[in-house]
C-alpha cells in the first residue's frame, strides 16, 4: 500500500530573471488506491508536479514521502530501484522505443531484473493481454495505431504490477472513443488497487477519477 | 529481455553508426597487426639466415669501392671486377690466437665466362671446405673431385644442362657431377667448380678473389677474430657477416619502432572516430535514455548497454583487423623479405593481442559518451522530444 504525502514542495527551473516557478508550496495526501485526475491550464506545472511524485525531479524544497520512503533523500540509483518498483510511467507521447517489438517494449522495466526470458516473456504477454494487444506481440511500434501505442505504454507501465500508475495526458492524442477505451483500463487498474494519478485536459475523463486536484500557475487547489 | 537484448537490437538498428565505429577499429587494429606481423616476419627471417649461413667471417680484397652481395645478404651492389687475394696468404690464419675456433677457410675464385652465349659466374672452391660452409646444400648428384662441375639450380635451368651433360669454357670439357637443389640465394645462379681447375682455367694460379671462414662455436669472439684475421691479411677486408646481418636487425629496429608509431597514430585516429560516433549516437538517443531511466534503470544500466554495444563491435573489428592485418602481410611480406623462408605464420598471441587491443580501444573511447549517458537527468531527457 502505497499512501502519497507532499510536504510544501516547490520546484523552480532556471535563474534570475529567467527563473520559473513551476511548482509553489504543494501539500497534500494522496491515500493507497485513489483515482486522482490532476487538471489545470498548459503550463501550469502539471507534468511538474507529476515528475515530481513519480521521483524523477528533485523539488527545489519540500518534502515526498511515500510511504515511509522519503523519496529525494534516496541516492540516485535507490530512487531509480524505486522507480522501478513502485511507479509505473504512462507518457503523453507513447515513448515506445522504436527498434523494439511490442513485447519487447513491455519487458524493458524487466531487463535490469533477474528472472529467465521466459518468464519476463510471460509477464509482458500478460500485459499486453490486459489491454487486448497479445496478438500484435511482435510488432513494431511504428506498425499500429496511436491508440494501440497508448495501450502498449500501459502495459509497460504496469508490468512490473507498480503499486502507482502517473499518467501524463495519456488521452491527450486520441479520438473520443479510443481514449474512453484507456480511461476504462485505467479504471479496471484502479479496481485492482492501483493508486492513478492522471494529467487531463478533459473535464469528462475526469469525473471518471475520485478525486480532482487542480494547478493554477504552480499552486495546487 | 536484457541488458545485452537492448544492445542487440540498437546495434541492428543504427548499422550505419555501428558500421562506422567498426571501420574506426578496424583499420586501427589491422594496420597495427600488419605493421607488427610484419616486422616480426623480417625479423624471423634474417635470424633464419643468421642460423642457415655457416659462415661467420667474409675476407675480401680492400678495394676502394667495392660491393658485394652474398648469401643472400646484402652487402652492396654487385662488381666482380675485382683484385684478388693471394691464395697461399690464407695459410697465415691458421697462426692467430683464436685459430681452435676456426672450422673451415674456404677460398673461392669468382669470374664471368661464357659457357654457349650465357654469361655465368664461375666460383672456384674447395668442395671440403664448402661441405661445412654451406651445410644446407643439398646435391642432385656428386660433387666433383679434381674435375667437373656443380651447377646451382637456376644456373642449370639456364643453360639447359644437367648431371652427366658437359660444357665448354676456354676450349676444356667440364663434366657436371651434380646440380644444387634450390637454396634461395646467389648459390642457385653460379657454377661451382674445384678451385685449382678453375684457377688454371682462367689462367689465375695460386689467386683467389675472397674467402669464407666458418667459426666453430656460438658466441665466439668474432670482432676478435675478425681483428686477428686483419692482422695477418693486412691486404684484406675482413668483415664479420653477423655484423652486417645485424646492422640489418638494427634497421628493421628502427622500421619497428616507426610502426609503433604510425600504430599508436592509426589507433589514435580509429579512438577519435569511435568516441564522435558514438557521442552523436547518446545525443540521439537521449529521449530513450530517458526512458530507460524512468522505468527504474540505473545509471550503470545505461553504462552497460552503452558499453555493451562498443563491445561487441569492437570485438567483431578485432577478429576482422586481425584477419586483415594477417592476409595483408601475407600478401606483402615477399616484397619485404629476401629469399624463400619468410613465413607468417598463425600467431595466437598476436591474434588475442588484437582483439583485446580492439575491445580496450572500444570500450575507452566508449567510456566517455557511456559516463555522459548516464548523467542525463531524465526528466529534462523526456522534455528533449
Ligand atoms: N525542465 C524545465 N526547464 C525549464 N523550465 C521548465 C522545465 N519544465 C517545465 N518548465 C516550465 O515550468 C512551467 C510548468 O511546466 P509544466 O510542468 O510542463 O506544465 P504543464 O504540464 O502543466 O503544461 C512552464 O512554464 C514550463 O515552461
Ligand atoms: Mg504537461
Amino acid at each position: 500500500m502505497k499512501r502519497i504525502q507532499g510536504d510544501n514542495i516547490a520546484k523552480h527551473y532556471g535563474k534570475g530573471e529567467a527563473m520559473v516557478f513551476a511548482v509553489k508550496e504543494a501539500t497534500f495526501t494522496i491515500e493507497a488506491g485513489e483515482f486522482v485526475a490532476v487538471m489545470g491550464e498548459s503550463g501550469s506545472g502539471k507534468s511538474t508536479l507529476l515528475s515530481i511524485l513519480g521521483g524523477l525531479n528533485s523539488p527545489t524544497s519540500g518534502k515526498l514521502m511515500i510511504d515511509d520512503i522519503d523519496v529525494y533523500a534516496l541516492g540516485q540509483e535507490e530512487r531509480a530501484d524505486f522507480r522501478r518498483e513502485s511507479i509505473g510511467f504512462v507518457f503523453q507521447n507513447f515513448n515506445l522505443i522504436p527498434y523494439l517489438t511490442l513485447a519487447e517494449n513491455v519487458m524493458l522495466p524487466m531487463a535490469t531484473l533477474k528472472g529467465s526470458r521466459k518468464r519476463k516473456r510471460d509477464a509482458a504477454l500478460h500485459a499486453l493481454n490486459m489491454v487486448g494487444l497479445s496478438e500484435k506481440a511482435e510488432r513494431l511500434p511504428s506498425q499500429i495505431s496511436g491508440g494501440e501505442q497508448e495501450r502498449v505504454a500501459i502495459a509497460r507501465a504496469i508490468v512490473n504490477e507498480p503499486p502507482i500508475i502517473l499518467a501524463d495526458e495519456p488521452t491527450g492524442n486520441l479520438d473520443s472513443k479510443t481514449g474512453k477505451d484507456i480511461m476504462g483500463l485505467l479504471g479496471a487498474l484502479n479496481d485492482y488497487g492501483t493508486t492513478i494519478i492522471m494529467v487531463t485536459h478533459n473535464p469528462e475523463y475526469a469525473e471518471d477519477a475520485q478525486r480532482v486536484l487542480r494547478v493554477s500557475d504552480g499552486v495546487l487547489k | 529481455m536484457t541488458l545485452r537484448d537492448i544492445a542487440v537490437s540498437n546495434l541492428r538498428r543504427r548499422k550505419a553508426k555501428a558500421l562506422f565505429v567498426l571501420a574506426g577499429l578496424f583499420i586501427g587494429v589491422s594496420t597495427v597487426v600488419l605493421l607488427l606481423s610484419l616486422v616480426q616476419a623480417m625479423k624471423q627471417n634474417i635470424n633464419h639466415k643468421l642460423e642457415m649461413y655457416g659462415a661467420n667471417i667474409l675476407i675480401l680484397p680492400k678495394t676502394e669501392n667495392l660491393s658485394l652481395t652474398y648469401g643472400g645478404l646484402s652487402l652492396g651492389g654487385v662488381s666482380f671486377e675485382m683484385q684478388e687475394i693471394k691464395e697461399a696468404e690464407l695459410d697465415n690464419i691458421k697462426n692467430i690466437k683464436n685459430a681452435v675456433n676456426i672450422a673451415a677457410v674456404g677460398p673461392m675464385l669468382l669470374s664471368p665466362i661464357t659457357v654457349g652465349d650465357k654469361r655465368i659466374l664461375i666460383a672456384g672452391v674447395d668442395f671440403q671446405a664448402f661441405q661445412m660452409l654451406r651445410p644446407w646444400w643439398s646435391v642432385k648428384g656428386a660433387l666433383p673431385d679434381e674435375e667437373g662441375a656443380l651447377l646451382g639450380a637456376d644456373a642449370a635451368r639456364i643453360l639447359g644442362l644437367t648431371t652427366g651433360n658437359s660444357f665448354k669454357v676456354n676450349n676444356k670439357e667440364i663434366r657436371i657431377t651434380g646440380v644444387l637443389e634450390t637454396t634461395g640465394s646467389q648459390d642457385d645462379g653460379i657454377i661451382f667448380a674445384p678451385l685449382a681447375m678453375t684457377q688454371e682455367l682462367l689462367g689465375k694460379k695460386g689467386r683467389i678473389s675472397m674467402a669464407e671462414v666458418a667459426a666453430l662455436c656460438t658466441g665466439c669472439p668474432i670482432p676478435e677474430m675478425v681483428q686477428q684475421i686483419s692482422d695477418v691479411l693486412p691486404g684484406a677486408n675482413v668483415m664479420a657477416i653477423q655484423q652486417v646481418v645485424k646492422g640489418r636487425m638494427e634497421t628493421l629496429n628502427q622500421f619497428e619502432k616507426f610502426s609503433y608509431g604510425v600504430s599508436a597514430l592509426v589507433l589514435l585516429v580509429g579512438s577519435l572516430m569511435v568516441l564522435v560516433t558514438m557521442m552523436g549516437s547518446v545525443r540521439e538517443r537521449t529521449v530513450e535514455i530517458g526512458i530507460f531511466r524512468a522505468m527504474g534503470f540505473r545509471k550503470s544500466h545505461i553504462i552497460q548497454i552503452i558499453l555493451l554495444e562498443a563491445a561487441i563491435i569492437s570485438g567483431i573489428a578485432g577478429i576482422l583487423g586481425y584477419l586483415a592485418g594477417f592476409s595483408g602481410t601475407k600478401l606483402l611480406i615477399p616484397f619485404f623479405a629476401e629469399g624463400h623462408g619468410a613465413m607468417v605464420p598463425f600467431n595466437p598471441v598476436m591474434a588475442a593481442a588484437a582483439f583485446l587491443l580492439a575491445i580496450f580501444v572500444g570500450l575507452g573511447s566508449s567510456a566517455y559518451p557511456a559516463f555522459m549517458a548516464s548523467r542525463l537527468d531524465p526528466n529534462e531527457a523526456l522534455r528533449a522530444l
